[in-house]
């Protein structure tokens, strides 16, 4: 069910012609399965801009963690991902395995969900962050234990230089997830790509870490994709965000733009489900039915069977992604008929 | 204990008395030694999950009960509903000392306070078919008669929004939030009073939670029901909730009618919580951390005030005093030793 | 709702066409099982010769048209004896595997389920019981209390309950901490209820798989104790005794003790194989 790539279209991604750091086009991720073959991603393009927070939003079956797992070709076969993900000019999905770590390694780090997974667990943290170093950056011996106490200190852990010999486990949750960040900001990565970083914190520690990544954002002039499904987080951290909907990038905009004037009917849904200050102890505003099984998807919008504003044009060809706005793309074809957000609070 | 008094103030749904009065609950969890630990002679460790708690819930109302990591606030739930035995305090429904149950008196209690659990995917029995998970509620309880039993299980279906096909289905054929729909039939089928909810959407994707909370809401106003909500989700809680619960390492550290605990928090650890959880609207943005430093692990709470490592506004008093819970002048009830508390004889806790 | 009876439709469908495709290899080790089945209960149909008939025409004659895998020194028809010998073999599989599993499962689902005292007991016998190797312990016991069949079942049964019981005993803490058994405490259910309909049928199946394998395990242990002369004695037709016999004529009649040697190997197959479908098909779906 593979597309060919279209030429390079600055204007799918919603942007005017500009300087993009990362570049992916028509990315398609495809996992063979015992039942047949799961369209994970599907014909997803965006562009991540020097110093900007872009956010990647869904629900379970999104395709959102695929996505920034395709980028890195962090996935197992027999695993299919066509397309093109460029990062400045090269093409990383076609790019020799070693020419990738290179640049990956050097350039672009990435930060998980869950530390304790994600951290080796028989390796100090001085020692993860050291081999980094060693290996992006060239530094060895006391240079390198200076910058790994630096950067255990940009990132808030208290006592850095005696921190370096401690172990992940003898770090608590919000302290671990600091430490992963230090380790992927040793090679001063121009890109960080952050899969659900926050979703097993706490309020309070997840807000700090937010903060942090923001605080770094500013300092190194890094950009960011952040993976979220809590629009909370996207709120206030991103500068613009990407709402993906069963492996479909549905609608792109800035962050104010999606909050304010949703232009696509899904992401209109998901804004009215939450409560937000709205009439007290009222029934909330759900989005009958429940996200479908990618294996078994209707013809037409994927989200057409939930969908209020549908029509039999949405059930009969899968709608394209268009600019609606300037900045904004959407893959409804009825976006002109959604209603702006009224502001009532948070 | 009157209705008037002022901790139930406007918001709060319930004039027809306490559902629950809990006490100085406290719960341990002890945690084994290893061998090197006792040849070391180090002391026991033990979770503290409880430390004194102090609570009361109003018939008919949904008390919401929030808090992070290591507050408590699931064990509390659990002690509600007996599946953990504190080890002091007071437990008491419609007056009734809940801690005392036994057989029959506590099968009676059952009936009464029921729970929804968290998992969609482990809290049913995958052997069982919808129909047996019910059928064995309304059979052990003697419900209804046996000829009675089906048209109570179509009618508990049909409460929760669920197809009567559905009986002969296993769970594992169900979605999350039908999942959840039936846990809340089970839970039904004994017809109680009481429902203690523990993050009763939290696992579910985020366009399905409002659906489950419609039918709590629906429910609660049907079936006349008493809630407790026990979820991390602030913006939840805010909008189902007459009265909400702070709890930090244990204890409660404030309590109050919604509106006012949100628009104006009193206890520093309730205002960080509050301005931590991140706003829906992007114009509105926090520039600073809410809150420094990290959870402390129930294992080692601080002394005095649990909150006061963090505080910033912490004295002198609070490393060694635990605040009590404790009305205000105005009303508001929080355990902070920043404001005095209101002068009445009565300074037990809301 | 529509839409969520339509997703459960589409759910439904999806679950019957999963029951109705069984693995391929779960076939495979049905019609092996059920083959050796046949041979044990109908040997006087299959075989075409009296497995103890003498026959001093015919001694080790090749395998032929008459004799399929030709014949031992006595002359007797080892396709024959190999038919009678499923008899004895599974007779093995099932004595030496039915009461570790019986007792072993309820002794695992108590011990779990009880914990404190209880679990203290348990867990010092497990520990004395696997301090030894499985196969020394067995043959020890059998060599004070004699040769034969019914000592060998008496020794298996002393050593091997306690596997099983492990199995369980693990399975059922685990099951004890989810949410559906909380569920059922919540909902007022008694304990033996508790037990009994909610964690045994979950904690189960693990022994019931390994059972499976046990079995093709328990033909091994037979074979093996029959070659050591521990087992079943001569003149009974037990495929490990046969092996043994033949061991005398391995370079001049070897069909003597492959044969029942191959025979041996594709019954462990067999069960190893249902074993492992059963897994699959038992496995609770999610």
């Amino acid at each position: 069910m593979s597309r060919p790539p279209a030429p390079h279209d600055p204007r799918a991604a919603g942007l005017p012609d500009g300087e993009a750091l990362l570049s992916v086009r028509h990315l398609d991720t495809t996992f063979h399965t015992p039942r047949g073959p799961l369209h994970a991603v599907r014909d997803v393009s965006f562009d991540v801009r020097p110093g900007e927070v872009l956010g990647i939003v869904g629900e379970s079956g999104s395709g959102k963690s695929v996505t920034l797992r395709s980028i890195l070709r962090l996935l197992k076969p027999p695993t299919e991902i066509t397309g093109e993900v460029r990062w400045k000019g090269l093409d990383l999905l076609t790019a020799s395995r070693r020419r990738m770590l290179e640049v990956t390694g050097a350039e672009i780090s990435v930060i998980f969900q869950e530390p304790m997974t994600a951290l080796n667990p028989v390796l100090t943290v001085g020692e993860q962050i050291l081999e980094s170093l060693r290996a992006h950056e060239g530094l060895r011996g006391a240079a390198a234990r200076d910058r790994a106490t630096e950067l255990l200190d940009l990132v808030g852990i208290p006592s850095p230089r005696e921190r370096l010999g401690a172990y992940p486990h003898e770090f608590s949750g919000g302290m671990r997830q600091r430490a992963m960040i230090a380790i992927a900001l040793a090679s001063t990565p121009q890109l960080l790509l952050a899969d659900e970083p926050t979703t097993a914190l706490d309020v309070t520690i997840q807000d700090q870490i937010l903060k942090l990544l923001l605080r770094l954002r500013e300092q190194l002039g890094m950009s960011v994709i952040l993976v979220t499904h809590d629009l909370g987080v996207v709120a206030q951290t991103c500068d613009r965000v990407a709402v993906m909907y069963a492996g479909r990038l549905v609608e792109t905009a800035p962050v104010r733009a999606v909050f304010r004037e949703p232009k696509h009917a899904y992401t209109l849904g998901l804004r009215l489900s939450l409560p937000s200050g709205g009439a007290h102890r009222q029934p909330l505003q759900p989005i009958p039915g429940a996200p479908p099984d990618l294996q078994d998807l209707p013809p037409g919008c994927p989200f057409a069977p939930r969908c209020s504003y549908v029509t039999d044009a949405c059930r009969a060809e899968e709608p394209r992604r268009q600019p609606v706005a300037p900045q904004h793309t959407s893959a409804c074809i009825h976006s002109d008929r959604l209603p702006a957000f009224e502001e009532v609070g948070s | 204990m009157s209705a008037r008094s002022p901790r139930t103030s406007a918001g709060s749904a319930g004039t027809d008395g306490l559902a629950f009065e809990v006490d100085g609950l406290v719960k341990t969890f002890p945690v084994e030694r290893t061998l090197f630990e006792r040849l070391r002679r180090e002391e026991a460790r033990a979770v503290h999950a409880l430390n004194g708690v102090a609570l009361r819930v109003e018939r008919g109302e949904t008390l919401g009960i929030v808090g992070e990591s290591g507050c408590g606030k699931s064990t509390l739930a659990r002690c509600l509903v007996r599946l953990h035995e504190p080890d002091t305090g007071t437990i008491r429904y419609h007056g009734i000392d809940v801690r005392s149950l036994r057989g029959d008196a506590l099968r009676q209690y059952h009936r009464k306070v029921q729970m929804i659990f968290q998992d969609p995917y482990s809290s049913l029995n995958p052997r069982m078919s919808v129909g047996q998970i019910l059928r064995e509620a309304l059979t052990v309880h003697a419900m209804r008669p046996p000829k009675a039993v089906f048209a109570r299980q179509s009618e508990l279906l049909d409460l929760v929004g669920l197809p009567v096909d559905s009986l002969e289905r296993m769970p594992h054929e169900f979605s999350g939030g039908q999942r959840q729909r039936i846990g809340i039939a089970r839970a039904l089928a004994l017809e109680p009073e009481t429902l203690v909810a523990d993050e009763l959407v939290s696992a579910l994707d985020v366009s399905v939670q409002a659906q489950v909370i419609n039918l709590l809401l629906e429910l609660q106003s049907r079936l006349h029901l008493t809630v407790l909500f026990v979820a991390h989700d602030l913006r939840l809680v805010r909008h189902i909730s007459h009265r909400v619960a702070v709890m930090y390492l244990g204890r409660v550290v404030e309590v109050g009618a919604t509106e006012a605990l949100f628009k104006d928090p009193r206890h520093p650890y309730t205002r960080a919580l509050l301005s931590a959880a991140p706003s829906l609207d992007p114009e509105r943005k926090t520039e600073s951390e809410a809150v420094k430093g990290e959870l402390p692990s129930p294992m080692r709470i601080p002394p005095g005030c649990p909150f006061h490592p963090r505080c910033p506004v912490a004295m002198e008093r609070c490393r060694s005093e635990v605040p009590a819970l404790l009305p205000r002048a105005d009303g508001r009830v929080h355990a902070c030793h920043l404001e005095e508390p209101q002068p009445t004889e009565d300074a037990r806790a809301a | 709702m529509a839409s969520e009876v339509a997703a459960t439709g589409a759910t439904r469908r999806r679950a019957r066409a999963r029951i109705a495709r069984p693995k391929p290899t779960l076939l495979l080790g049905l019609t092996i099982v059920v083959a050796m089945l046949l041979m044990a209960l109908l040997p006087h149909i299959v075989a075409p010769y009296d497995p103890s008939k003498f026959d001093y025409d015919a001694i080790l004659q090749a395998p032929s048209a008459a004799h399929w895998f030709g014949t031992d020194n006595f002359g007797r028809d080892v396709f024959s004896r190999v038919v009678y010998g499923a008899r004895v073999d599974l007779q093995i599989a099932l004595f030496t595997t039915l009461f570790p599993f019986l007792f072993g499962t309820l002794m695992g689902a108590l011990t779990g389920y009880v914990g404190r005292w209880l679990d203290g007991i348990f867990g010092r016998i497990v520990d004395v019981v696997m301090v030894f190797p499985f196969l020394i312990l067995v043959i020890a016991i059998v060599a004070m209390l004699g040769p034969g069949l019914r000592n060998m079942y008496l020794a298996v049964s002393i050593v091997g309950w306690v596997y099983y019981a492990r199995l369980v005993r693990g399975e059922t803490i685990v099951q004890k901490q989810s949410e559906y058994v909380q569920a059922a405490r919540v909902m007022g259910y008694s304990p033996a209820r508790i037990v009994f309909r909610h964690i045994f049928p979950n904690a189960v199946t693990p022994a019931i798989v390994y059972w499976m394998t046990d079995m093709s395990l328990g033909i091994l242990l037979g074979a093996s104790l029959g070659y050591l002369g521990l087992g079943a004695q001569p003149p009974t037709a037990e495929w490990g005794v046969m092996v043994a016999d033949g061991k005398n004529f391995m370079v001049t009649a070897p069909w003597i003790s492959t044969f029942p040697g191959l025979v041996l190997t594709l019954a462990g197959v067999g069960f190893s194989l249902v074993g492992d479908g059963m897994a699959d098909l038992l496995r609770p779906k999610s």
